[in-house]
């Protein structure tokens, strides 16, 4: 194991995991907001963002799929040691990271069952950038309507028409967050 | 004028200045030691760690000062406790073959290898006070024979080794544990045995007599209980050995319990199981007769509308900590939803009242 | 306390705990089952709100508990001591200026922003759990969307007393989707779950289920086309702020069965009062501390 991977934690768990949770949650409940999250340094080519997500939410219970090239002794190493989360395939993954493309098929991921919709995966994508443009967003936690650009309408339309069971996402870029609940309808403007 | 009810928080102090002194009692009675209970109080004690899940006697019996001798609150405290304490790993299964045996019966068999022995029981004694007790008198030691040679052999052995009893599979696999995630239902058995093992001994004993009495009957005998310390295990990968960590008394009782057979099955035996910490034997019964109903559905029998065959029933109400902090919760202000429903009350008798005088026009 | 790290539970017990908040968010009005701890209050009294703000405390943040809309309660007043012990936070009783709000049966009056989130204490998540005691029925239930027998039970009521008898823990659909339960708060309250601009939270610690409904989450309390939902209150303006809009406990103050109505939310009566409102049994500009 480098040096590295014993880096770039939380150097104050309690009061920054707190902080970047109401982060989080503040950006799933309200689909399309985007938040900024500070406190981690992941070793590329992870996000800031993505990596105090994880530090936030993930722990030995949690199987993470880093996938694509995200899957790199460092990310593997640095997730380990902050984390102890088992590193898995895509299929029994609560968590994964990637690009859209290195993630794709989301269909991979699970998506719950009937009686347990909750058992589904939460998707960590990284992307170039985020802005409050490009899809149209209505659902539970948007007033009227909110705008994110998302990578693939359709996959995740597709994702929101199997509700309740679907996947989440939370979509990263630096240290920017903004996530997409299953709930949310999706449309392209 | 009206002023609203203030205060609460002077009234909550005030409350707990009183419960302390309450607890102390008359100062001129010297206070109780931990110790003292530790060690007068042992059955107690092992209640409390039996159910707050936490082998510490010392705690346990802090515990049971701080509450007064209300089993059930320091069985809370401990719980409470235990909830924080991080998790540092996960001993080997301790392994009860080879306990240190202090007392060991079978109602099955007349004797067997190891012998049976009575150990310090309440079993027969003439419930007689003796008031010898209300001064302080020193007890002559007891008469000790010579340790027994090594472990003694579970009596269910012998039967297994006839086929006589069903066997029971060991497993590799990690047991649930239902105090770090949400019980799930239907519950495999080592998660019924884990709720069964910390449950409330009064709620236990009531089923399984419920059982003897005919309430899902399962004929049991004990096959054996034995009370005893074994050793605590923990593999350390870094030496590629496990270590003893602990030693900690334990009371396990396996029940023999008829069984007719089936067509594929010649007729065997079946067994309950109770394991608890400490020297709890009332409680251990009562686990194993429980557990052998709650199998009915693995042993191809009837169900029978039996609360302890009812898995969802005994798990849902077996914890004292749920049961007794919903139970006291009622009385908590409600004076919102008592409102609500005065006033639907009230609308309903209203409107039934209305619709009584004006009998054509109601309808 | 400084023993206890931040917000009382520790790192992994929030973690698990900020999971299942997750996923109640992402699917609103469904029970996500969690491991609830046992918490240094009995079951029953408010853990499952209790450990859902623990999980979700900053340092920044202001609480206010409220228990029968009263912040002065005995049981608000301990779980505000709780917190404020062990997170160090900065507490209020005022609705306006707090960004979490823990609660016990009642939603406040004054409208809730976008800033804010309401906890709910829950005792029994299960909206059909007085109809069929089972969990794994009730689970199937949900999952196929099978409410048949709820209402069954509301049409029952309509039967017998001419309309639907249930005047608090009324249940609702959640986006046309699960029944939900939303805890012990008066019918009165439930228009204002729906379209709310504050997050809400569900916590049941005993029943170990936590639920969620984002803001502006469309909320509906189960009716009839022939016998609409109507949120009722006590036929009376509080006799101490005069407001008429507010849901009010009723208070006996003589022998002779003399009564009094005053608001339940104390926080709203007392800004009313000290703005000068004053009901019939009030003394303008004294009580109000």
């Amino acid at each position: 194991m480098h040096d590295m991977a014993l880096q770039g934690g939380f150097a104050e768990a309690p009061t920054q995991s707190a902080r970047a949770f109401r982060a989080v949650l503040n950006a799933l409940a309200r689909p399309g907001t985007i938040e900024t999250l500070v406190g981690a340094q992941p070793p590329a080519p992870a996000s800031i963002a993505a990596g105090v997500a994880l530090l936030t939410l993930a722990d030995a219970t949690t199987p993470v799929h880093l996938a694509g090239a995200h899957d790199t002794p460092d990310l593997r190493d640095w997730l380990t040691f902050h984390t102890g989360a088992p590193l898995v395939g895509a299929a029994e993954a609560v968590f994964a990271l990637g690009t859209w493309v290195a993630l794709a098929p989301i269909t991979r991921f699970a998506m719950g069952s009937p009686e347990y919709p909750d058992r589904s995966a939460t998707l960590i994508v990284e992307m170039p950038a985020l802005h409050p443009a490009g899809a149209r967003l209505t659902g539970p936690g948007i007033r009227d309507t909110a705008h994110l650009n998302l990578p693939d309408i359709a996959a995740l339309r597709a994702n929101a028409a199997d509700f309740p069971l679907g996947r989440d996402f939370l979509f990263c870029a630096g240290d920017r967050l903004a996530a997409l609940p299953r709930s949310t309808q999706v449309e392209a403007v | 004028m009206y002023v609203a009810v203030k205060g609460g928080e002077r009234a909550i102090e005030n409350a707990h200045a009183w419960l302390a002194e309450e607890r102390r009692g008359d100062r001129a009675v010297p206070e109780l030691t931990v110790a003292q209970i530790r060690e007068q109080m042992a059955l107690a004690v092992n209640r409390v760690m039996a159910e707050g899940s936490l082998y510490d006697p010392d705690l346990a019996a802090l515990a049971i000062k701080q509450a007064r001798g209300d089993l059930i609150e320091a069985i809370f405290l401990i719980r409470a406790y235990r909830t924080t304490l991080p998790r540092l790993g996960a001993s080997r299964p301790v392994d009860t073959a080879a306990m240190a045996c202090i007392r060991r019966i079978s109602a099955t068999f007349k004797d067997a290898p190891g012998g049976q022995v009575l150990g310090p029981t309440f079993d027969y004694t003439h419930r007689l006070l003796d008031f010898a007790l209300m001064a302080e008198c020193d007890v002559p030691p007891a008469p000790e024979a010579s340790a027994t040679p090594g472990p003694v052999p579970h009596i269910t052995g012998f039967l297994n080794r006839d086929g006589l009893i069903q066997t029971e599979a060991a497993g590799e696999a990690t047991p649930p544990d239902l105090t770090r995630e949400p019980l799930e239902l239907p519950a495999s058995r080592p998660l019924r045995l884990q709720a069964l093992a910390r449950g409330d001994e009064g709620f236990l004993l009531g089923l399984a007599y419920s059982t003897q009495r005919g309430y899902a009957r399962n004929h049991a005998f004990v096959g054996e209980l034995r009370i005893g310390t074994v050793a605590v295990e923990v593999d350390i990968p870094e030496l590629g050995f496990a270590i003893e960590v602990a030693e900690i008394e334990l009371t396990e009782c396996e029940t023999v319990n008829q069984f007719a057979g089936s067509k594929t099955e010649p007729p065997q035996f079946t067994r309950g199981y109770g394991l608890v910490f400490g020297q709890t034997e009332r409680k251990a019964i009562s686990m194993a007769l429980v557990d052998r109903a709650l199998r009915w559905r693995e042993l191809g029998e009837d169900f029978l509308g039996a609360a302890a065959q009812d898995e969802e029933f005994v798990l849902s109400h077996a914890d004292n900590i749920q049961a007794t902090g919903f139970l006291e919760h009622i009385k908590l202000p409600h004076y919102v939803d008592f409102q609500s429903e005065l006033e639907l009350v009230r609308r309903i008798r209203a409107e039934a009242e209305l619709a009584q005088a004006q009998p054509e026009a109601a309808e | 306390m400084n023993d206890y790290t931040f917000a009382y539970l520790d790192e992994q017990t929030k973690r698990m705990i900020r999971r299942a908040i997750l996923k109640g968010v992402a699917i609103p009005g469904y029970q996500v089952p969690f491991a609830s701890r046992e918490m240094p209050m009995p079951y029953g009294w408010g853990t499952g709100g209790v450990q859902v703000t623990a999980a979700c405390l900053t340092p920044e943040d202001v609480l206010k508990v409220i228990d029968q809309g009263a912040d002065d309660t005995t049981n608000a007043v301990s779980i505000r001591k709780f917190f404020q012990r062990t997170a160090g936070v900065a507490v209020t009783e005022a609705t306006v200026e707090a960004s979490l709000i823990q609660t016990r049966h009642r939603i406040p009056e004054a409208p809730l922003t976008e800033a804010q989130i309401l906890v709910y204490q829950v005792p029994i998540p299960e909206p059909l759990r007085f109809l069929e005691p089972r969990e794994v029925e009730t689970r199937r239930m949900h999952a196929l969307e099978d409410y048949g027998l709820m209402h069954v039970k509301l049409y029952e009521d309509i039967a017998r007393h001419g309309e639907i008898a249930t005047a608090y823990a009324y249940p609702v659909k959640v986006e046309g989707r699960y029944v939900m339960d939303p805890s012990p708060i008066p019918k009165f309250d439930n228009p204002k779950l729906s379209d709310s601009p504050a997050l809400q939270l569900f916590g049941a610690g005993r029943e170990q289920r936590i639920y969620a409904l984002p803001p502006y989450t469309r909320v509906v309390s189960l009716d009839f086309d022939d016998h609409p939902f109507v949120a009722s209150k006590a036929d009376h303006a509080c006799d101490l702020c005069g407001a008429g809009d507010t849901y009010l406990d009723e208070v006996i103050i003589d022998d002779a069965g003399g009564r009094m109505f005053v608001c339940s939310d104390t926080d709203h009566c007392g800004s009313r009062r000290r703005a000068g409102h004053v009901g019939r049994l009030g003394v303008p500009g004294k009580e109000v501390a």
